[in-house]
C-alpha cells in the first residue's frame, strides 16, 4: 500500500530524483545548533496558537459593558477587544492555557533568535558566504519584536495602552515624516479614530507572520544552500559537513526537541501567569499604573528612554524630541550595525575574503569576541535600565540614584567588560586543553599506596577517540555477515548490541 | 577509513564508493547502555499517551486550564524526551559527512550566464527600443501612484491636530464625570483629573487641577492670574513620551509620570527636575467665576504633549 503510493507520487513528482541526499543532509551535533531550532519551532507554537485565539479575538475598540465570570469587573465599561480577552480566557475551554502559552512562546521566540544570533556572532558565522543570511536573520529579529509589540498590544488593556500611547509619541517623533506616518496610521492626533486595534491586529495575524514565514522559508533555503558550518574538529574541513544525518537521526532528535519546546510553553502556559489584564484594567488615556514594564524585548528600549538625559534639538519653526534619540535613532543605529558587521570586519581585519564554513572558538578572535560582549553589556544595562523605579523601590534606593548609575553604568560597564573578555580570550588561549572534550580518566591506587592515571575503557559513545566521518553519499554498508553484497546508504542499523 | 575495516568497491556510477562493514563504529549507538535508553524511552512514550488521553478526558470533562495544560506538558515533554533520546542514544553515532561545493562558480560558468542574458535581452530590448522605454514610464508611474490610496486613505494629514486641544477660553473645569468643578470640588493637597466640557475623556485635553495652598501661585512672570487661590492646572499629557503624569507627590509638591520617571516641579510651572522630559507641562491659566466655578482663561499657549518635528516656536 505505501509502495503503491510512493510509486504514484514518485512517477508524478520525481521524488527519488534528490530525495536520498535530502535524506543524508548532515546536522552537526554541536548543542549550540538548537538554538535557532528552539527559535523555528517556538514561532510553530506561536501559529497554532494563534490560530485558536483569532476564532475567539475581536479587535474593536467599541466599548461595551463587560458581563461575564470575572466578577471584579463586572457591569464596567470596557472594549470589545478587552472584553473578548477575558471571554477566551475565562469562557473559553482552554482558552486561558493557550492564551498564555502563546505569550510565552513569544518571549521564547524573541529570546532564542537573540541567542541564537549571539552564537552565530561569536562562532564567525556569519562570514562569506552567509552574510545574506545573517542579514535576513537580523530582519526577523526586528519583524519578531515588532509583532510581539503588536501582539501583546491587542488586548487594550491599561498596561499595554500605555504602550500604544508610547508608540505614538516615538512616531510622531520622526524628524519631517513622523506626524504623518502617526496620524496616517492611527486615523488622527492620538488616541485616533478608534481603527488601531483592528490595524494592529491585522498586521499582527496576517502581514508580519507572513513576511516572517518568508524570510523563515529563505533563511533556511540558504541554509540548505550552504550547508552547515561546524567547528573544527576531527575530520571537519572547509568542504565538508561531519554530524548526523537528516534522516534518521536528527529527524528523531529534531521531533523530539519541537515536542520538547512545545512542552515547556505548555508549562509555562498552565502553570505561569503572563499578562493578567484583567488585573491592570481597560486602557483609557488619562489612566496609568505604576511599576509596569513591556515585555522583555522591549526592555532595552524602555531602559534607554528612562536613562536619555533630557536633550532636544531645536531650531526655528522644527525640533528633534527627545525620544527620537533613544527609541529610533538608537535601534537603527543597532540594526544597521548588526546588518553591516560582517562587512566591516572583513574591511576592518583586511582579512581574506575566503569562504569560511569552519566556525571560530570565540577565544581565538579576542578582539571579535571581546567587542561582542562590551556591546552587549551596553544592551545588558539598557535592559535592566527599564527597571529603575522597581529597583529603587525594592532597594530602598533614591531614584535618582539608580537612574544615575545606570546612566554611567551603561558607559563604564562595557568599557570594563571589553578589557576583562580580552584577557579571558588570551588567557584561555594559553591554556592547553581547556574548554576541550574531556577524556574519562581513573585514578587508581596501587597496594604501595602510590597513584596512577590511567584512560578509561572504551565504550560506545565513549568520546575520547572518535572514528573519522564516514562520507554518507559514498558508503556502503556491507551486511554483517561481511558478505558479497553491499547494501547502499547507512540504512542498515545493526540492532545486535550487547548490554 | 582503513582503519575501520572498510575495503573499496566500485560503484556503478564509476565514482569511488567505500564498502564499510556494519561493524564500524560509526554504525553503533551512542549509548553506553543501550538497554536502559531503550526501556526510559518505552515508559516515557507509555507515560505520554496516559498524558494525552487524560487531556482529552478532562478537557470533555471541563478541567481547569492548569490541570489541562500540566497534561499537555507531560504529555509533550515525555514524547519529546523519549524521540530525542531515541535518536540521540538508540542511531547509529557517526560521525558522518557529507561533501560542501563551495559557493564560488568558475569564471566560465559565471560568462556563460552573464552572456546569455545579456545577448538575449540585448537582441530583445534592442530591436523594441521604444517598447523598453514606454513601458518603463507605464512601470514608474504605477509605481508611485499605487501609493497613493496606500498612505493617503490612512489617516487624516496631521495639519494643526498636534498643536491644539478643545481647550477654549472659558471652557469649564470638567470632571470625568461631566460635572463642572467648583473651587468646593479640590482640597488643599488635592488632585483631580479634568477635561474640557466637549471632550471628557480626551488624551490630548485631560489636565491636572491642583489646589497645593490657597493663596495665588505665581510660576512665573506673566503667569501672575493664571492660578487664582492657588488653583493650579497643568496639562497631564507628559512632554517626554506622551504618558499621563498620574503621580502627585504632596510633600515635595511634585509630578512624577510612571512611565520613565520624569518628574516636574509644580511651584516652578511644573519644570521637568529629573527624568529624561525635556520641556515643563504646560500650564493652563484658570479664572474661578462668579459662582465658584473654575474655568479656563484661555487655551493652553503652546502644544502638549511630546515633541513633533514641526513643533518649533521655542529656542
Amino acid at each position: 500500500m505505501i509502495d503503491r503510493l510512493f510509486n504514484w507520487a514518485d512517477d508524478r513528482l520525481a521524488l527519488s530524483r534528490g530525495g536520498r541526499h535530502l535524506l543524508n543532509k548532515i546536522f552537526p551535533d554541536h548543542w549550540s545548533f538548537m538554538l535557532g531550532e528552539i527559535a523555528l519551532y517556538s514561532f510553530i507554537i506561536l501559529l497554532v496558537t494563534g490560530v485558536f485565539l483569532s476564532l475567539y479575538f475581536v479587535p474593536s475598540e467599541h466599548m461595551t459593558v463587560y458581563h461575564g465570570p470575572y466578577l471584579p469587573i463586572d457591569g464596567t465599561k470596557v472594549s470589545e477587544a478587552f472584553a473578548s480577552t477575558l471571554r477566551l480566557s475565562f469562557s473559553v475551554r482552554g482558552g486561558l492555557l493557550v492564551r498564555q502559552m502563546h505569550h510565552w512562546a513569544a518571549n521564547i521566540f524573541v529570546g532564542s533568535i537573540v541567542v541564537h544570533l549571539l552564537r552565530v556572532f561569536f562562532t564567525g558565522a556569519f562570514r562569506r558566504p552567509r552574510e545574506i543570511n545573517w542579514i535576513i536573520g537580523a530582519n526577523l529579529l526586528i519583524l519578531a519584536i515588532f509583532n510581539g509589540f503588536l501582539g501583546y498590544s491587542l488586548p487594550d488593556d491599561l498596561v499595554s495602552g500605555t504602550g500604544i500611547r508610547i508608540a505614538f509619541s516615538i512616531l510622531e517623533s520622526i524628524p519631517i515624516v513622523g506626524t504623518y506616518l502617526a496620524t496616517f496610521l492611527f486615523g488622527g492626533q492620538f488616541p485616533g479614530s478608534g481603527i488601531i486595534i483592528p490595524r494592529f491586529f491585522i498586521i499582527h495575524v496576517l502581514i508580519l507572520p507572513l513576511l516572517i514565514l518568508g524570510l523563515l522559508g529563505a533563511h533556511l533555503g540558504l541554509l540548505v544552500r550552504h550547508k552547515h558550518t561546524q567547528f573544527p574538529g576531527p575530520g571537519a574541513r572547509e568542504d565538508n559537513v561531519v554530524g548526523s544525518p537528516l534522516w534518521p537521526v536528527f529527524a528523531a532528535k529534531t521531533t523530539g526537541f519541537l515536542f520538547l519546546v512545545a512542552g515547556v510553553s505548555a508549562l509555562l502556559g498552565a502553570t505561569t501567569q503572563i499578562n493578567p489584564i484583567w488585573l491592570y484594567g481597560q486602557y483609557f488615556p488619562w489612566k496609568v499604573s505604576y511599576a509596569v514594564q513591556p515585555d522583555w524585548y522591549m526592555g532595552w528600549l524602555d531602559g534607554a528612554l528612562r536613562v536619555m538625559p533630557s536633550w532636544e534639538i531645536h531650531f526655528p519653526g522644527h525640533m528633534i524630541p527627545n525620544a527620537f534619540f533613544p527609541a529610533i535613532l538608537l535601534p537603527g543605529i543597532t540594526f544597521t550595525a548588526i546588518m553591516l558587521w560582517p562587512f566591516l570586519e572583513a574591511k576592518l581585519t583586511g582579512e581574506d575574503r575566503r569562504e569560511h564554513h569552519l566556525l571560530d572558538r570565540p577565544r581565538d578572535r579576542p578582539v571579535r569576541t571581546a567587542l561582542g560582549a562590551a556591546i552587549f553589556a551596553f544592551y545588558f544595562v539598557l535592559f535592566g535600565a527599564s527597571a529603575t523605579d522597581v529597583l529603587a523601590n525594592y532597594l530602598s534606593l533614591s531614584l535618582n540614584f539608580v537612574l544615575w548609575s545606570f546612566r554611567i553604568a551603561c558607559i563604564v560597564v562595557p568599557l570594563i567588560v571589553y578589557p576583562v573578555t580580552y584577557k579571558i580570550c588570551k588567557e584561555l588561549q594559553e591554556t592547553p586543553g581547556a574548554g576541550k572534550r574531556k577524556v574519562h580518566n581513573i585514578v587508581v591506587r596501587d597496594a604501595e599506596g602510590g597513584y596512577h592515571t590511567i584512560p578509561a575503557e572504551e565504550y560506545p559513545g565513549f568520546v575520547g577517540e572518535e572514528a573519522p566521518p564516514l562520507d554518507v553519499d559514498r558508503i556502503d554498508v556491507l551486511t554483517p555477515a561481511g558478505a558479497s553484497e553491499p547494501t547502499p546508504g547507512i540504512y542498515r542499523i545493526p540492532r545486535d548490541y550487547t548490554d | 577509513m582503513s582503519e575501520n575495516g572498510s575495503e573499496h568497491a566500485p560503484s556503478e556510477t564509476g565514482e569511488e564508493r567505500i564498502a564499510v562493514s556494519a561493524d564500524s563504529s560509526q554504525f553503533q549507538v551512542a549509548a553506553r547502555h543501550p538497554r536502559r535508553v531503550e526501556k526510559s524511552a518505552f515508559v516515557l512514550f507509555l507515560v505520554s499517551v496516559a498524558a494525552f488521553a487524560a487531556f482529552g478526558a478532562t478537557y470533555v470533562l471541563g478541567a481547569s486550564d492548569m490541570v489541562l495544560g500540566v497534561l499537555l506538558a507531560v504529555g509533550m515533554l515525555g514524547f519529546g524526551v523519549a524521540l530525542a533520546s531515541w535518536g540521540k542514544y538508540l542511531m547509529p553515532r557517526g560521525p558522518f559527512e557529507e561533501y560542501r561545493a563551495p559557493m564560488r562558480t568558475t569564471e566560465e560558468q559565471k560568462k556563460l550566464l552573464v552572456s546569455d542574458f545579456a545577448s538575449r535581452g540585448k537582441v530583445a530590448i534592442e530591436r523594441r527600443g521604444f517598447l523598453a522605454k514606454v513601458m518603463g514610464v507605464a512601470g514608474a508611474v504605477f509605481g508611485v501612484v499605487a501609493l497613493f490610496p496606500l498612505i493617503r486613505s490612512l489617516g487624516p494629514k496631521p495639519g494643526k491636530t498636534l498643536d491644539t486641544t478643545p481647550w477654549k477660553k472659558g471652557s469649564y473645569l470638567t470632571d470625568i464625570n461631566g460635572r463642572r468643578l467648583t473651587v468646593a470640588d479640590v482640597n488643599v493637597g488635592g488632585f483631580v483629573t479634568c477635561f474640557p466640557e466637549d471632550d471628557i475623556g480626551g488624551a490630548m485635553s485631560q489636565t491636572v487641577l491642583l489646589h497645593p495652598q490657597t493663596t495665588d501661585i505665581v510660576t512665573r512672570v506673566g503667569r501672575e492670574t493664571w492660578a487664582p487661590q492657588g488653583y493650579i492646572a497643568f496639562s497631564k499629557v507628559c512632554t517626554h513620551a506622551g504618558c499621563p503624569v498620574g503621580l502627585y507627590e504632596q510633600a515635595t509638591e511634585q509630578l512624577l509620570c510612571p512611565c520613565h520617571q520624569s518628574l516636574f516641579d509644580i511651584y516652578s510651572g511644573c519644570e521637568p527636575v529629573f527624568g529624561p522630559a525635556p520641556r515643563p507641562l504646560p500650564q493652563l491659566p484658570l479664572y474661578i467665576d462668579s459662582k465658584g466655578y473654575l474655568r479656563a482663561q484661555a487655551p493652553y499657549n503652546e502644544p502638549v504633549g511630546p515633541g513633533f518635528w514641526t513643533r518649533g516656536g521655542e529656542l
